[in-house]
């Protein structure tokens, strides 16, 4: 044998290598012959693969209600849900979601795997400690108590006074610059007089104000009255500095 | 009706009727000439000399001593406060104690220096963990056939029931001798009581004992109102939202539904009829008289006028009229209207008038007022009544401080009030007088406000 001949053989033993690892790894499952379908006794023809389908009625609900689910499937063996687990082949299940849900569908069978998804949108009410007040929102206390500023009103009476009609004018600009405040306005008395009659004499002046806030545009849905008469004193001393520091309609931040 | 006789009734009643409104007379044109007087109510008429004899003990039973000391002292403060006797002092009367008829010799006791025209005497014991007591009304100037009135009665072995059987026997004394007025020993008084910055609703007896709580609601409870059969309170209690009416049952012990609305709902008041209540509510805007039934449905507005009404209380008599308090023109006065909000009559020419209360009868109403209110003025707030008809009054109070919430008892012979000697509203106590203004004596300490006197 010349040298020649050597180098040639020795080329094709290696390429012969080649193709033989080649065949054992690259193409394991169709050249290694341990299908399973061709180790089982029966199927002589291939299963084919399962079908199904999952539909949601109605897709979108609020919270609290109900949603159908009515699924479809073919050649199936296994049918599961998550989250509601192993189910018929067909069927519907009545289902009443707290939050938005992915319904997946695994449909297990001779011929595969298939899977098929629905969506129900749950509408949680936005409730009104879900997103907190923010500072920038409400302003803060300090600010709040600067630009709506209590007004006071004569003895017996519940005009507003012309700098009380300032207070409230200054009070429900800055209130229409904050949309997010509501706030309780609370009626008080001196302490001269019935205890009955100046509970509404207060809700008389908490309503004066009231009134002023509603006439320069603030929503009444954002005003609470409160008349505390004079069953809340600021100051009990019995002259007139202190009586007219408690004749008053008084601003706070309902919360 | 302040001075009784002992005629037959409808002449008793004429001549107390002609009695009381001419000293109404006589005081008003008396007060408009003079700063302050004294009304007087007897009128001329005496009041009966009674003698109230400590009763007789009449067993071992070591609690004898102590309730009969409680049975003893309770008849003799009744009749004291009856204000129709002349109650003989106890260190005036004969030395004897009369357990039985047979025991009293009369002219011991009709002799001065007692002088006694009735004689009050009997027996007291305790048997088997019970009280029984035989109680003896003697007529002293008839020496033949004495005996008035002869009454048993049996009870537990308690201090609370020993004073009971004596309000009971009062109450039978006081009903003969007044010319058929019922007694006023077994009605209760309803008051706020001042705990802090919490005000609730408390229970006492007429004469200031038993005093005890009824709600434990950690606010500020306002104006009790007791229904004419004892069985509800109604009353304004301070919440999230304001005053509201709430309602308490006193049969059930706990709260019981009223409807709650908008607004401030304060000083409820109910109709003779026990079905109707009549109170002052903001919910349309404005504070107005309105009637509901007693759940607070079926409400119905009755005053419409732009300031605060507030305060109601119907004419126990007829159920038909409300006199209430309003401050349409300015200070609060005192009107009166039919209750479908016709026929308004201003009753007040002046002042700040409040806290109005309807007689029995019918024929007066008594209410807070100070005549001279204004910036700076002094305080006064006195009580007065009012005779409707003519609109007349007379003043029961004087220089005594600032008074207020005036309650009649049943029998329309007493003014239950608040008063605070020194104008502070935390030392408010409850008084009661005699509504000729005669008599008056605190039944509480202080911290006591808005007495509402029972209805029977």
């Amino acid at each position: 044998m010349s040298a020649m001949q050597i180098k040639f053989r020795k080329a094709l033993v290696l390429a012969s290598v080649l193709v033989a690892i080649g065949a054992v790894t690259g193409c394991h499952k169709k050249a290694s012959g341990i299908n399973p379908n061709s180790l089982g006794p029966a199927p002589a023809a291939p299963a084919a693969a399962p079908t199904a389908t999952i539909t949601a009625d109605p897709l979108a609900i609020d919270l609290g209600q109900s949603v159908v689910l009515n699924w479809r499937t073919e050649n199936a063996t296994v049918v599961t849900i998550d989250g509601i687990g192993e189910v018929n082949a067909n069927g519907t299940q009545t289902v009443s979601p707290s939050n938005s849900t992915n319904f997946h569908l695994t449909a297990k069978g001779d011929g595969g795997t298939t899977e098929a998804n629905v969506r129900v949108t749950v509408r949680v009410p936005v409730a009104p400690a879900a997103p907190p007040p923010t500072e920038t929102d409400m302003g803060s206390e300090a600010a709040f108590h600067q630009n709506v500023q209590d007004v006071f009103f004569d003895y017996d009476s519940y005009d507003l006074r012309p700098d009380a009609a300032a207070a409230t004018a200054q009070a429900a600009a800055y209130l229409t610059a904050h949309p997010a405040i509501k706030v309780v306005i609370g009626g008080y008395c001196d302490d001269r007089g019935s205890a009955e009659y100046n509970l509404a004499l207060g809700e008389n002046r908490a309503n004066a104000a009231r009134t002023a806030l509603v006439s320069a545009g603030v929503p009444a849905s954002r005003l609470r009255v409160i008349s505390y008469g004079k069953e809340k004193q600021f100051c009990t001393e019995e002259n007139e500095s202190c009586w007219q520091q408690n004749r008053r309609a008084q601003f706070s931040l309902d919360r | 009706m302040f001075s009784p006789t002992r005629t037959s009734p409808t002449r008793y009643e004429k001549l107390c009727g002609l009695a009381a409104l001419l000293c109404l007379v006589f005081s008003a044109w008396s007060l408009q000439a003079q700063d302050t007087f004294k009304t007087e109510t007897s009128s001329g008429v005496s009041n009966i000399r009674i003698a109230v004899a400590d009763f007789k003990p009449l067993s071992g039973d070591p609690q004898t001593a102590d309730l009969k000391r409680t049975f003893d002292a309770t008849l003799f403060s009744d009749l004291a406060n009856a204000g129709i006797f002349d109650v003989v002092s106890k260190s005036l009367l004969p030395q004897s104690t009369p357990g039985a008829p047979g025991e009293i010799s009369l002219q011991q006791w009709s002799v001065a220096p007692a002088s006694a025209s009735m004689v009050a005497f009997g027996a007291f014991s305790v048997q088997g963990g019970k009280i029984v007591c035989n109680g003896f009304l003697f007529d002293a100037k008839n020496l033949q056939y004495p005996q008035v009135l002869a009454k048993q009665y049996s009870d537990e072995a308690t201090d609370d029931a020993s004073r009971q059987i004596a309000h009971r026997f009062a109450d039978e004394i006081i009903f003969r001798l007044s010319g058929g007025s019922q007694g006023i020993a077994e009605t209760k008084i309803y008051y706020v009581k001042i705990a802090g910055a919490d005000k609730e609703i408390w229970e006492m007896d007429y004469d200031g004992a038993n005093q005890h709580a009824i709600t434990h609601l950690g606010t500020v409870s306002l104006s009790p109102r007791i229904s004419p059969d004892n069985s509800r309170l109604a009353f304004s209690s301070l919440g999230r939202d304001g005053f509201q009416i709430r309602m308490y049952s006193l049969l059930l012990g706990r709260m019981v539904n009223f409807q709650s609305v908008g607004g401030t709902n304060l000083s409820p008041a109910w109709a003779p009829n026990g079905k109707d209540l009549a109170y002052s509510s903001s919910r349309s805007g404005d504070p107005e008289i309105w009637i509901a039934d007693a759940n607070g449905s079926v409400a119905r507005r009755v005053t419409s006028f732009r300031g605060p009404d507030v305060s109601p209380v119907f004419n126990p008599r007829t159920g038909a009229q409300i006199a209430w308090i309003s401050g349409r023109t300015g200070l609060p006065q005192l009107y009166i209207m039919d209750t479908d909000g016709s026929a308004v009559q201003r009753m007040t020419d002046g002042g700040y008038a409040t806290s109005p209360s309807w007689s029995p009868n019918g024929q007066f109403v008594a209410f807070a007022w100070d005549r001279k209110y204004g910036p700076g003025a002094p305080g006064g707030q006195d009580i007065y009544v009012m005779e409707i008809a003519t609109k007349r009054w007379i003043q029961l109070t004087h220089d005594g401080g600032r008074c207020d919430f005036p309650s009649w008892s049943p029998d329309g012979r007493h003014i239950v009030y608040a008063n605070t000697a020194d104008g502070t509203a935390a030392h408010m106590k409850v008084w009661t007088m005699l509504a000729d203004g005669t008599q008056k004596r605190a039944l509480t300490g202080i911290g006591a406000d808005m007495p509402n006197w029972s209805w029977k």
